[in-house]
């Protein structure tokens, strides 16, 4: 089934593609709201339908049966939460960009259909080749997103990017193909598949595996990204539509987080634990220096990306806590965040669209002309800044405590971290939307049903993950037990 | 000649015989279409004739040339090189060549010349098949009489081309001189003291000429006025086909002859491996000419070949690997440079080749087709999954990480990393919608059936590459 639903996002792709030249500029919106809306209640399916052996999904076949090589799905807890995050941030960016392109429709919606397939890949894929292979597929759409439909500097940041995404992931394939043939030569078995290598990994010495680990964390936390390889993130972030942005912000930068659950800690536990401290270091840094820089700057979006990089700390910071808490904080900080920030950058996006400018010194004073954007940016900036009663509180927290737990001092440098968040939050929220009004901006159109219905949904979310977390927390339990790698 | 033995040469039969009845044809009836569709039929025969040579398993002819597996794996990517070359130029030629005859039967001899190399084991079919290859080739690239006549790009490789293929034949006569036989393999054990450096000058002769004709780093000068004066369709055909015909026979020397078994051979493949794939990515920044962008990539790709070739010093599973992975990178490289060759063919429908980069912009909203073809020939040209540029580069990093060859794993890294930042700038290019520079608007070429089907196939090997890797793997079994 799972292979089925990622046919099911790339044939809507190609069929959203074709439908514009049929049906008109409207039709391609529909098609991926419908694939994105049957990806949902397949995930939602698979959950109601129980797991066996802790998974949802499984499939596999043979590939390229010479390297041992195996198109390899499974779905369990973790992933099923990640790919129906996934699929409702499809929607969300269909209809966040309902009537923003001005061109080339089809072709859009082509593209948001094909990333979104690579990434439930990415969640999926449990043959190294495999998510290899996703991992790269999903950067190519999203290259086309912000390189046609992108703002002004859309040239750099595309290029930007994809330089160093594209990088790191070759420092990843080489990674992966140095830990299977030394794998292969140690044992004389050759696999790509995740499960055999986690068992044939410890017969590799320990200095070349913790190399074949950084191999995989540079590519992950880049990716996430992680101070000091964020550079890419604010223009991608800025330049990129708003469509771009909610996937970029929602979901890819959680293909990192979730790369380093999944396989660079759990492939490397040795490794993991001695580069631990180093991890959680990496994790503080990019809270307190991505909040410093939140809150310098001028431009909305800007502001939110810098917000990402921080919020992506507390991810490593949980991961590296190695204990039960920072792991569940982890995972809860990207299904909250993938919330809060999809609909900051949403509001972002309206606000570009409306007032021509990300600038807020061009805005101030807009409650007035649009009290139901005024809310809902309230409501998700209170999220971000992680106030309890929502999501994000519950995942930080829960990193929080686990990083407690393994480091004092940095979980008491990275609570500071929080005051920074509230510093740039309400800075964004009086700067944007209260104050005096200003006087160049007369009028603005205020949220209508289309974008209200999804901005609830997001905030219902938000607030069903901070007063009854339990039921993600079981989801993720299940995969973080079997991951085998805390005490 | 035993029966076994005339049915395993029946294709190289049939395209010789082609190729005689072809003259005779074309000087009775001067027509461009029976020269073109004559030729096409040649070559569709001499693939037919194929699986019945593979049948006859592996023979050997007078120590001359074999018929085996990994001949026939050429002669076959040969030949479906040169029927796409054919269809590309069909449309190509008419306005730049009053007669234009001789062209496909140019194409047909440069395709047994290559054909023969890739069967040689020993230096008379070495020298003979590159040669048939090489005088073709002079011709072809001067083809074009209208427009700038590319006699610059003719004469560079005539002169050069040339040198090399004196430079190899002096290395012949010193390594006969030393071992006292033209074949590939020679017994070691045997050779005098002072033999011994005889045949490392005949080898070090050798291997420069094969550098050259490969357009390594530091041999590569050629390379990019050559690529850029050729006619489009024959530039691919001279990147893919004349390039292989020499990777293949080279091989089969390095690989008889226990070449790579040399410290001395193996540094300075290393080292000019490493030189290549770096260089011709760093030069290729440079260029706005699509035409030189791929000339510098293929000095890159073939760099990258050398992964796989110096891990052939390594007995065992990574010289199999490494056989394996020089024959899937070549088809992978074939298919990836015709197209965009082909796409290039296909939009310089005037007499002026479309080959500057501003001639791209916006391509992909006026001709989609061949936009997209050419976007998925250069991400599979940078190694991006879901094309067999990635499989292909997928199986060098392959055979270097098993057979430990660091140094030129981590220059293929830094080569690809560079690389990405060029290939991508040819696609940022064609998705541009705004501003379209008058050069972009003047472009008249027509889509092109050919390179769509070539970008086709770039992008099914891809994500389905298993028959090839067991076609390849069969064809190995029988060498």
């Amino acid at each position: 089934m799972i292979l089925v639903a990622i046919l099911l996002l790339l044939i809507a792709g190609v069929a959203a593609w074709a439908s514009e030249r049929i049906a008109g500029a409207n039709a391609p919106r529909w098609v991926s709201l419908f694939a994105f809306a049957a990806g949902l209640a397949w995930a939602f399916f698979e959950y109601w339908h129980g797991a066996v052996d802790g998974l949802y999904a499984r499939q596999a076949f043979a590939w390229i049966p010479r390297f041992g090589i195996n198109v390899a799905l499974e779905l369990d807890g973790l992933s099923l939460l990640l790919v129906a995050l996934t699929m409702f941030l499809g929607i969300v960016a269909v209809v966040s960009s309902w009537d923003e392109t001005e061109n080339g429709h089809g072709f859009f919606q082509f593209n948001i259909l094909w990333v979104m397939a690579g990434v439930v890949g990415v969640f999926t894929a449990m043959d190294l080749f495999l998510f290899f292979f996703f991992w790269e597929v999903m950067l190519i759409p999203m290259y086309f997103l912000i390189a046609i439909w992108g703002h002004e500097n859309k040239g750099y940041a595309s290029m930007k990017f994809f330089l160093f995404t594209q990088i790191s992931g070759l420092l990843m394939l080489l990674a992966i193909l140095a830990l299977v043939f030394f794998a292969h030569g140690a044992t004389g078995e050759l696999t790509f598949g995740y499960a055999a290598l986690k068992n044939l990994a410890p017969n590799i010495s320990a200095d070349i595996r913790m190399w074949l680990m950084l191999g995989f964390f540079v590519a992950f936390a880049t990716k996430l990204p992680s101070v000091p390889l964020h550079t890419w993130l604010p223009d991608a972030h800025t330049q990129a539509p708003t469509a771009g942005s909610v996937i970029l912000a929602g979901i890819l930068l959680k293909t990192g987080a979730y790369g380093i659950i999944r396989f660079a800690v759990p492939l490397f536990p040795e490794a993991s634990r001695e580069f631990a401290w180093w991890g959680m270091l990496l994790g503080t840094a990019s809270i307190l220096y991505g909040g410093a820089l939140a809150f310098s700057q001028s431009d909305f979006k800007r502001l939110v990306a810098y917000s990402s990089i921080a919020h992506m700390g507390f991810i490593l910071l949980g991961v590296y806590a190695f204990n039960e808490q920072g792991m569940q904080g982890a995972v809860m900080t990207m299904i909250a965040h993938g919330f809060s920030t999809a609909a900051l950058f949403m509001m972002a996006g309206a606000l570009q669209q409306r007032l021509h400018s990300r600038e807020m010194s061009d805005m101030g004073g807009l409650w007035k002309h649009a009290p139901r954007m005024g809310a809902m940016t309230m409501c998700f900036v209170v999220a971000s800044v992680g106030m309890p009663g929502l999501g994000n509180f519950v995942g930080e927290f829960l990193a929080l405590l686990g990083a407690f737990e393994s480091s004092v001092w940095l979980a008491v440098a990275a609570t500071a971290g929080i005051v920074v968040a509230a510093l740039y939050g309400l800075y964004l929220l009086q700067r944007s939307f209260q104050g005096e009004p200003n006087p160049n901006v007369r009028a603005l159109r205020d949220f209508g049903a289309r974008e209200m219905s999804v901005m609830i949904l997001m905030l219902l979310g938000l607030v069903w993950l901070g007063v009854y977390p339990q039921p993600v927390l079981d989801l993720s339990a299940t995969t973080i037990a079997g991951l085998g790698v805390l005490p | 000649m035993t029966l076994l033995q005339a049915q395993a040469l029946l294709p190289y039969l049939v395209l010789a015989g082609g190729i005689v009845l072809l003259l005779v044809l074309v000087a009775w009836a001067n027509s461009e279409a029976m020269a073109f569709g004559g030729a096409l039929c040649v070559l569709i025969a001499t693939l037919m004739a194929l699986p019945k040579a593979w049948g006859a398993g592996s023979q050997a002819v007078d120590g001359f040339m074999v018929v085996d597996g990994f001949a026939l794996f050429f002669f076959g990517l040969f030949v479906l090189a040169a029927v796409a070359t054919a269809l590309l130029t069909f449309r190509y030629l008419p306005s730049r060549a009053a007669h234009r005859q001789e062209f496909y039967i140019l194409l047909t001899i440069a395709t047994l010349g290559a054909a023969v190399s890739a069967s040689a084991t020993n230096f008379a079919g070495f020298m003979l098949g590159l040669e048939v290859l090489s005088v073709s080739l002079y011709v072809l690239i001067a083809y074009s009489e209208h427009g700038k006549p590319p006699l610059e790009a003719a004469t560079k490789y005539l002169v050069l081309s040339g040198a090399a293929s004196s430079t190899i034949l002096f290395g012949m006569a010193l390594i006969y001189f030393a071992t006292g036989t033209l074949a590939f393999g020679y017994d070691a054990g045997e050779l005098a003291r002072s033999d011994r450096a005889a045949l490392a000058l005949g080898q070090a002769l050798l291997l420069g000429g094969v550098f050259f004709k490969l357009s390594l780093v530091p041999f590569h000068m050629w390379t990019p006025d050559v690529y850029q004066g050729a006619p489009a369709p024959v530039t691919g055909f001279v990147a893919t086909v004349s390039k292989g015909a020499v990777v293949a026979v080279f091989l089969r020397y390095a690989l008889d002859s226990d070449l790579l078994g040399s410290d001395v051979v193996r540094s300075v493949v290393v080292l000019v491996g490493a030189l290549s794939m770096i260089g011709g990515n760093v030069l290729a920044l440079l260029q706005t000419n699509v035409k030189r962008v791929l000339a510098y990539s293929s000095i890159a790709h073939m760099g990258y070949l050398l992964v796989a070739v110096a891990v052939l010093a390594v007995p065992g599973e990574a010289r199999t690997l490494g056989v394996e992975a020089v024959l899937i990178y070549l088809v992978g490289y074939f298919l990836m440079t015709l197209a965009a060759f082909g796409v290039v063919a296909a939009l310089s429908g005037g007499d002026e080749e479309v080959e500057e980069l501003v001639a791209y912009t916006g391509l992909l909203w006026r001709r989609p087709v061949l936009a997209a073809v050419l976007i998925v020939a250069a991400l599979s040209l940078a190694g991006i999954p879901c094309t067999v540029g990635f499989i292909a580069k997928f199986y060098v990093v392959a055979a270097g990480v098993q057979g430990a060859e660091w140094t030129l794993v981590w220059a293929l890294i830094a080569g690809s990393a560079i690389g990405v930042y060029y290939y991508l700038r040819i696609v940022f290019t064609m998705t541009k919608r705004r501003d379209l520079p008058p050069a972009a608007v003047a472009v008249k070429g027509r889509e092109s059936a050919t390179a769509a089907a070539l970008g086709v196939l770039v992008v099914v090997l891809g994500v389905y590459v298993n028959p090839l890797v067991e076609l390849v793997r069969r064809v190995l079994s029988q060498s």
